[in-house]
Parts: structure tokens; C-alpha cells; sequence
């Protein structure tokens, strides 16, 4: 017999009596408006929040991310250095200094950002960056995670990660530190989705 | 001690404490550290309304799935199949480590990056692939210390919790060349990240364990701080998640029950910095996922004790033993400690682990924090009555219970000792009492033995019904 | 109201004085009182060691004292526990079924059942650390634990506030357990011992000049502590404070 028959057989012999599956609620009564919640969450997870820069965002960028060589941008809103869509092998991302994502939807419990494949173009820009920059519709925050798991995408992408503030790690005598093994920084620019 | 987890030395947790206790700057610091964990958590559950009635969804949610599991990883394994990704089954720790080894032998892997995962601990596969030429790189932080230290982990979300930065100072300029006399955890971080990052690029393949597994979807879920699991899965051409078969859920809406819990408990924190879907492999990638038995359903057939089979590995449990954060991990001698490694490592071998189910004050605190409500201090206590029926505790012991059994089953012989007591201590020298064999008088002074017993009182001061 | 009086063996070996507060305590508020002759334990320290098989004898002969009664009182939180949960070596006649039903932690018995609140004749002018043994606090349901996310409450301290001048003082830690633990108070001496140490340092350090507890085992181990580490912390049980011991 194949281990996977086995295994399959011994827990069907197990005879343990099935129990019911719950139904879960949404949880979504009185809870604070999204966006406040968002950017309270996000602050508490070490992101940062930007309203939606006057100056515009590369002349934003320009000044947050002042000795940046390698911008590499995955939205139509920047050009930066180099193009997301050049990309094809994640490990050519070893040398970014800021990549720029739009997130597809948002989490104000936890100040979590939605990115797939489709939003990344190619994985690894969320994670070898050294900072990264979300670009977000406050339109499209979510109240919780209950809502979160709901939406569809979840199902359709091939990869996807709910993102909340900077790789962090508490590792060494239980300091903070921003900053681990992925993007040191994580800034989310509201910025509604062009039309 | 950390290199006697897979052999059948039977563990001594009590002597693993007194080395831990001897050294007061760690000890005081890992209760505190541990505790502190505790305390955020708290402040998270007292945060949410919902947070008990979670807890009972979370524990409903597990038992539904581990009375239907055979058909919850059929499900899992054709949704997986169908978007692209091998799914491989393994009886046990050999099989998954061949699996993994087959892999990656066939593929020419040399290097292979992962994330932290108890269960390759458990199945003891980094030195399997590491004889067999393979580098092997841990890429959590506090695992990477336990690594390059050539020790276990010894928490399950915090592996170095045992650790404080001068230790850890010490590995790495032993170890990836960072300066001995500079113990800031900034500078040891960023001399982590330094030493990792190469490894990501080179890496042939990657690895991660598995927090959740979706029927539904055929998706694997991983929730991490530092960014690595997704270094890990999405840098590497090639993907391996292994996953213990007591992580399938139903489906994607139920995952909002777990993920609001998961970090709130473990470190008090509302979510993981990272919560990351693996479903199909990415363009051009290549994904294989394994799914592990090793013991766990044997578990699922034993009456108290399937429940176990709920966790979720956060720590909570082990956050707020009182045990676990004075006795310090490698005390248990296993792959898992505290309260969850009690009842866990005897399922694996009970002879080796015999000691952990009396290594409890049965205080219940870890039960009370469990998300998914898994009566661990019962079962606790189930696990004693099974070692002693199997005979695994000393003779000494066990003649002493039988003793102490027969003398309070006869009201006769007990006053005959009741009456005794008291004045048989008094009389005794201080040096008899307070010696090295008798354990209450090394730290403790005893009672200030009384004249007459509660029952001689009562006789001589009120009238008794009936005499014995 | 009659009410079948148990003394666990350790306190009626050493701790007589808790045996005999229990007692006038409960007769003050018009109980009457009965002191089953032949009682001797409960059979906690075998079940707990893992020997439940050992304890079937002591179940037995418990059932046999105290099955007449309708209410069973006992200073001592973890002996009720025992027989409330696992009083299960013994057949789980009518009998054994009854007195587990029955039998009532001190505290409980005066909050739930007597329902009172006010003790006229005691008073306890010091600052007290309260002590919620593990068995009391989480299995008997004395008080809310800081752990689950329900509203608080206290039934010692609904009792303990009807004493006059006493003032209360609330260490870092109120829920961590001691370190008694039963057998494992020798077993694994050491980490029962550091526990032990740790907790009357935070009662110490919050200011409390007595700790008062309806468990008078980890009282007896948090007392040995002290001594050990030369405390001035005094220990009582909350049945003598109840009756009206000054201190």
C-alpha cells in the first residue's frame, strides 16, 4: 500500500465521531472607521503612512528615497530606474533599493496590504528590496479579516501575501528591530486607482 | 543535552532545570522575556470582544476537520494537484526526509534556504541532507543562532529565547565573523541579514513549513516576521513546503479565525509582519508539497488525547508556563517544549519522555491561553496515570504512592501516623531535615510541627459522634 | 443548615488551627456542624502523582464518611478539586456520585451558597495579598484569571471585603502559580522552589504584609520560601481572617 493510502486509512480507522462545522461570523459591528484603523494598525505594525503626496510621487520619492540607485516600479504612476516588466528571474531583484507595488485591497485591523504576482510582477520585488513603497485607494480598505478572506483573490492568485509594516524580528533578547531578513521599510501612499 | 533528542536517553527535566536555574542572568531574563510575551497577549484577547468566542470557533473549526481529515487532504491533494503542484505523502520523518532529498538530488541542488519549520525538526532532516552534501540554511533569525550553535530550538516561535546577545554575539564570531565584544542585537541582525542574503540568490531551492493548509483552494499557508518564508518561496526556482497533515482547514474564511489569533497569542501582535498564500507555482517555478504524518495518526486514534492535534504552534502555552520559563527548553529534551511538548513528546516515545507530564504544577494557566482550547493540563494528568501504568516511573515512587495509598484507605493506621507526625519532625535534628535527600528542606523551611493533631483537638474539645 | 466538616490529612497534621477556624467559622453562621470520625483524604496525592489506581481504597473510605451529607465543606481548594473532578478510581455509584456533587470549597460554600458577604466579627487591619490557588482559580471558578477575556470577579474578595480595616495589595503576577503543585513540590524541587521565591518576592514587593489564601498548601510552601530567604511575609488562611483572627 502506497503511504498516502495508509496514512488515508489509518485516520478513517481512527473512528473518531465527526463534528459539525461552525459557521463563522463577519465580527464587523461597531468597529472604528477603516481608514483610521488602518493607519493606526499600520503604525503599531512599524509601516508608515503618506497622504497623498502635493508634490507629486516621484518628486516624494525623490526626497524619501534621496540615494536610492536602483528604483524598481511595478505602477503605471512611476517610471523609477527599472521596470518591473524587464524582469524576469526574481534574483535579478538582488540590488533594488525601493520597489513600488499598489496594493489591491487593504486590512484595518491589522494595517495589512493585498499583493499577488499580479500586483509584484515578479514576487521577490516585496522581499528583496531594500524599502518598499504600497501605493493604496483608501477605497479599498477593508474592516477586518474576516472581510479579508472572503474576497476572491485569494482563490485566483497563484501567490499571495497580506503585508503588514517591514520584515521585523524580536529574536535576540526580545529587542524590535525593523528590518530582518526582507524590506527594511514599508511606506503606504494613498493613492486613489486611476480611472 | 541537545544532541540526545533523537536518541532513547530517557530525559531528566528536573536536572535540565537546575543547570537553567543555576545561571541567574538567564533565568531571570527568559522568565521575564517569556512573561512579557504574556502580558501582550493578554492585552490583545482583552482587546477583542470576540476573543473567547474565537477561541470556541477555532477549537470547533479543528475538531470538524480532524474527525473529517482523510477527506479534507483528498480534497487539499486534488486542488493542489490540479494547480500545478506535486504533492508527495510521508508515513514518517525517513520517508519525508528521502522525499525532500529525491528532490533536490534530481534537480542538482546544492544549497537549500528555508524558513523555520518544527516539523523538518521533528523529522530531523537538516544533517540527513547535510551528509548528503546538501547546505543547508536556516534563515529565521533565532534559528539560524540555534543552528550555527548546534542547538535545538527551544521555544517554538522564539528558538534563541534561552539565549541572551552575548551568547549569541559569541556564536556568530565563531561562526559568519561578526566582532566578539559587540552583543547590540541591531548590529547582530544586520550581521545575520549580511551573512543570509547570498544564500537566497545561490539557493537552488527553498523550503518553508506550514501553519495552515487550505482544502479549499490546495493552498499553504505561512505566517513569519522577518520576511524569509517569502525570500525562501519566491526567490529560488524551486519551492518544498512540508506540511504536518493536522494543518488542513476547510476553507479560506475560516483562516480569519486562525490568523486574528496566531500572533496575538504567540507574541501579542495582531498579525504577522508577513501572512503569505503558496497556492500554484509562479510562472516558470516549480512547487512540491509534502505532506507528513510521522505519529500523527496514531494520535488522532487515542481517545484523550487527539485533541492535541488542534495546535496551532503559537507558544502561547509555553509563554505562560510557570515551568517552562524557569526550566528553559532543552529541560524537555525534545523537539517541543513546555506544556505542549508534555503532552506531544509522549506520543513519540513515552519511556524517554516519561519525566515531562510531572514536569507541571497542573495549573491549568496553559489551557486558559490555548486559541484553539486544547485541555493540555488534563491531559497532563492523563498522561501520568498512563506512565505509571506502563511502569515508567521509579520504584521508589511508586511503592511510596502504594504505600501512601493503603495508610490513608485505614483511618486507623493514618492517626497512627497523623498523631506521629507532627511530633516525629520536632524531634528530628535540623541537619536530618534539611540534607541533601530531603528535597522540601534544600530551599524551604518546613512547618512548625503543631502539638495535636486537628482530630486530637477535636476528641478532647468537642464531643464526638462516633469514635473510630 | 447541616454541613459535613472535611479536613485534608495534611492540614489536620499540621495545620490544626485552620481546621479549627473552618469549624467555628461555619458554626458562627448557624451551620450545623459534623465531623465524620473515620475521614482521613481525598486521595489527591496518588491521583496526582499519577497513581490513581493507589487511591481507590482513600476514595472509597471518603465516599463512605460523606456520602449522608448533602453539603460537604473543606478548607482546601485542590481536595475539592480532587473530588469534583477526579474522585474516579472508585465505582461511580450513587454514592461516589452524590458526594462529588456535594462537596464544597470553604469559599464557595459561604459565597454560593450561604451567600454571605458580611463577617461583623472580623477584622484584620494589614495590608493582605490575596493567593487564588491554580485548583480554586481555574477549576473551582473563585475568580476570573487574567488570561480569558471575560468580566472579573472575585469570591474571596466579595468575602475578604466584608472584614473590617483590612486593605488589599495586588501583586505583578496575581495568577501565577507558586510552585506547590503537589508532589511536584519535591519531585522537581528546583523549579518548585525558584517559583516559590519568585512569588513572595512579588507579594513582598507589592507591599503585603500578610498573604492570605484558602489553600493552605502553597501556603506552606511560599512559607518555607520566605523563612528560607529570611521575609517577614506572614501567611493565613482565609478561614482564620473570616473567623476573626487580628493577626
Amino acid at each position: 500500500m502506497s503511504s498516502r493510502d495508509a496514512i488515508l486509512s489509518k485516520l478513517r480507522a481512527a473512528g473518531r465521531v465527526p463534528e459539525p462545522l461552525p459557521e463563522v461570523p463577519l465580527f464587523d459591528e461597531g468597529l472604528p472607521p477603516v481608514l483610521d484603523q488602518f493607519k493606526a494598525s499600520l503604525a503599531r505594525m512599524g509601516g508608515q503612512w503618506v497622504d497623498a503626496p502635493a508634490e507629486g510621487l516621484d518628486a516624494w520619492l525623490g526626497q524619501r528615497f534621496a540615494g536610492a540607485q536602483v528604483v524598481c516600479s511595478a505602477v503605471p504612476e512611476t517610471m523609477g530606474t527599472l521596470r518591473i516588466a524587464t524582469v524576469t528571474d526574481p534574483r535579478a531583484l538582488e540590488n533594488v533599493d525601493v520597489g513600488i507595488v499598489r496594493a489591491r485591497f487593504a486590512v484595518a485591523e491589522t494595517g495589512s496590504v493585498w499583493l499577488s504576482e499580479a500586483e509584484y510582477g515578479v514576487n521577490s520585488l516585496g522581499y528583496l528590496a531594500q524599502h518598499l513603497v504600497v501605493l493604496l485607494d483608501p477605497a479599498a480598505i477593508l474592516p477586518n479579516l474576516h472581510h479579508a478572506y472572503r474576497q476572491a483573490a485569494f482563490a485566483d492568485a497563484r501567490y499571495c501575501a497580506l503585508v503588514t509594516g517591514p520584515s521585523a524580528t524580536a529574536d535576540i533578547e526580545g529587542v524590535l528591530i525593523r528590518g530582518a531578513q526582507g524590506v527594511r521599510t514599508l511606506t503606504v501612499v494613498a493613492l486613489a486607482t486611476p480611472r | 543535552m541537545a544532541n540526545d533528542i533523537f536518541t532513547d536517553k530517557k530525559v531528566d527535566h528536573v536536572k535540565g532545570s537546575r543547570q537553567f536555574i543555576a545561571d541567574e542572568p538567564h533565568i531571570a531574563f527568559h522568565d521575564k522575556r517569556l512573561w512579557t510575551l504574556r502580558e501582550l497577549r493578554d492585552k490583545e484577547a482583552h482587546g477583542i470582544p470576540e476573543w473567547e468566542q474565537l477561541r470556541e470557533l477555532a477549537s470547533a473549526i479543528k475538531s470538524h476537520t480532524l474527525t473529517h481529515l482523510a477527506d479534507y487532504l483528498e480534497e487539499f491533494e486534488r486542488n493542489a494537484t490540479a494547480n500545478g503542484v506535486t504533492v508527495h505523502w510521508a508515513k514518517d520523518a525517513a520517508e519525508h526526509n528521502r522525499i525532500v532529498h529525491e528532490i533536490l538530488a534530481a534537480r542538482g541542488v546544492e544549497t537549500l534556504v528555508k524558513s523555520k519549520s518544527m516539523l523538518t525538526e521533528e523529522c530531523n532532516m537538516r544533517p540527513y541532507l547535510e551528509e548528503r552534501g546538501i547546505t543547508v540554511v536556516e534563515t529565521d533569525l533565532g534559528e539560524r543562532i540555534q543552528q550555527l550553535d548546534d542547538e535545538p530550538p527551544t521555544h517554538i516561535v522564539v528558538p534563541a529565547v534561552h539565549k541572551l546577545a552575548k551568547d549569541v554575539a559569541e556564536v556568530f564570531a565563531d561562526t559568519i565573523g561578526t566582532d566578539r565584544h559587540n552583543a547590540d542585537p541591531h548590529y547582530l541582525a544586520e550581521g545575520m541579514r549580511q551573512d543570509t542574503r547570498p544564500y537566497f540568490i545561490k539557493a537552488g531551492a527553498g523550503m518553508t513549513g506550514c501553519n495552515f493548509a487550505v482544502a479549499e483552494t490546495g493552498t499553504v499557508v505561512t505566517c513569519t516576521n522577518e520576511g524569509n518564508a517569502d525570500l525562501s518561496g519566491n526567490v529560488p526556482p524551486l519551492y518544498i513546503a512540508s506540511i504536518g497533515i493536522e494543518k488542513l482547514i476547510p476553507k479560506m474564511e475560516h483562516l480569519g479565525v486562525f490568523i486574528r489569533m496566531l500572533s496575538r497569542s504567540a507574541l501579542g501582535s495582531p498579525i504577522t509582519q508577513y501572512t503569505s498564500h503558496f497556492r500554484a507555482p509562479r510562472a516558470g517555478g516549480e512547487s512540491h508539497f509534502i505532506l507528513v504524518d510521522n505519529g500523527r495518526s496514531d494520535r488522532l486514534a487515542m481517545d484523550d488525547f487527539w485533541y492535541s492535534l488542534k495546535c496551532i504552534r503559537c507558544g502561547a502555552c509555553m509563554n505562560t508556563c510557570p515551568v517552562y520559563r524557569r526550566s528553559g527548553g532543552l529541560s524537555y529534551g525534545g523537539v517541543y517544549a513546555g506544556p505542549i511538548g508534555a503532552i506531544i513528546n509522549p506520543t513519540f516515545d513515552l519511556k524517554k519522555y516519561s519525566a515531562l507530564p510531572f514536569a507541571s504544577t497542573l495549573n491549568g494557566s496553559c489551557s486558559n491561553v490555548c486559541p484553539v482550547k486544547i485541555n493540555i493540563h488534563e491531559q497532563i494528568y492523563k498522561w501520568r496515570q498512563i506512565v505509571v501504568e506502563q511502569g515508567q516511573v521509579s520504584f521508589v515512587k511508586k511503592e511510596s504512592m502504594k504505600l501512601a495509598g493503603k495508610l490513608l484507605a485505614d483511618p486507623k493506621r493514618y492517626r497512627a501516623w497523623s498523631s506521629g507526625a507532627g511530633k516525629a519532625l520536632a524531634k528530628l535534628p535540623r541537619a536530618f531535615l534539611y540534607n541533601p535527600f530531603n528535597a522540601w528542606g534544600k530551599q524551604r523551611e518546613l512547618p512548625e510541627p503543631p502539638k495535636q493533631t486537628f482530630h486530637q483537638w477535636y476528641a478532647a474539645n468537642r464531643k464526638p459522634e462516633t469514635e473510630a | 443548615m447541616q454541613v459535613a466538616l472535611f479536613i485534608p490529612c495534611f492540614i489536620d497534621a499540621f495545620f490544626p488551627e485552620v481546621g479549627i477556624a473552618t469549624l467555628e467559622l461555619l458554626e458562627k453562621t448557624g451551620c450545623t456542624v459534623v465531623y465524620p470520625f473515620n475521614q482521613t483524604c481525598c486521595g489527591q496525592p496518588m491521583g496526582n502523582s499519577g497513581c490513581e489506581t493507589d487511591a481507590r481504597g482513600t476514595e472509597a473510605l471518603f465516599v463512605q464518611n460523606f456520602a449522608d451529607y448533602d453539603y460537604v465543606v473543606s478548607p482546601s481548594g485542590s481536595c475539592v478539586h480532587h473530588v469534583r473532578d477526579h474522585l474516579t478510581a472508585v465505582a461511580q455509584d450513587s454514592a461516589t456520585r452524590k458526594v462529588r456533587a456535594s462537596t464544597y470549597e470553604l469559599v464557595e460554600f459561604l459565597h454560593d451558597v450561604l451567600k454571605l458577604t458580611d463577617f461583623p466579627w472580623a477584622e484584620f487591619p494589614h495590608k493582605v495579598g490575596l493567593h487564588n490557588s491554580c485548583g480554586t482559580l481555574r477549576r473551582l471558578g473563585h475568580a476570573s484569571t487574567t488570561e480569558l477575556n471575560v468580566p472579573p470577579w472575585s469570591k474571596p474578595l466579595d468575602l475578604l471585603r466584608g472584614v473590617k480595616g483590612i486593605e488589599f495589595v495586588v501583586p505583578k503576577r496575581p495568577d501565577e502559580c507558586c510552585g506547590f503543585g503537589g508532589t511536584f513540590c519535591v519531585t522537581e524541587e528546583p523549579v518548585s522552589a525558584r517559583m516559590g521565591y519568585d512569588k513572595v518576592r512579588d507579594h513582598a514587593g507589592a507591599g503585603a504584609e500578610y498573604v492570605v489564601s484558602a489553600d493552605m498548601s502553597c501556603l506552606m510552601h511560599q512559607k518555607g520560601c520566605a523563612e528560607r530567604l529570611g521575609m517577614p511575609l506572614k501567611f493565613i488562611h482565609i478561614a482564620q481572617i473570616l473567623n476573626g483572627a487580628r493577626g
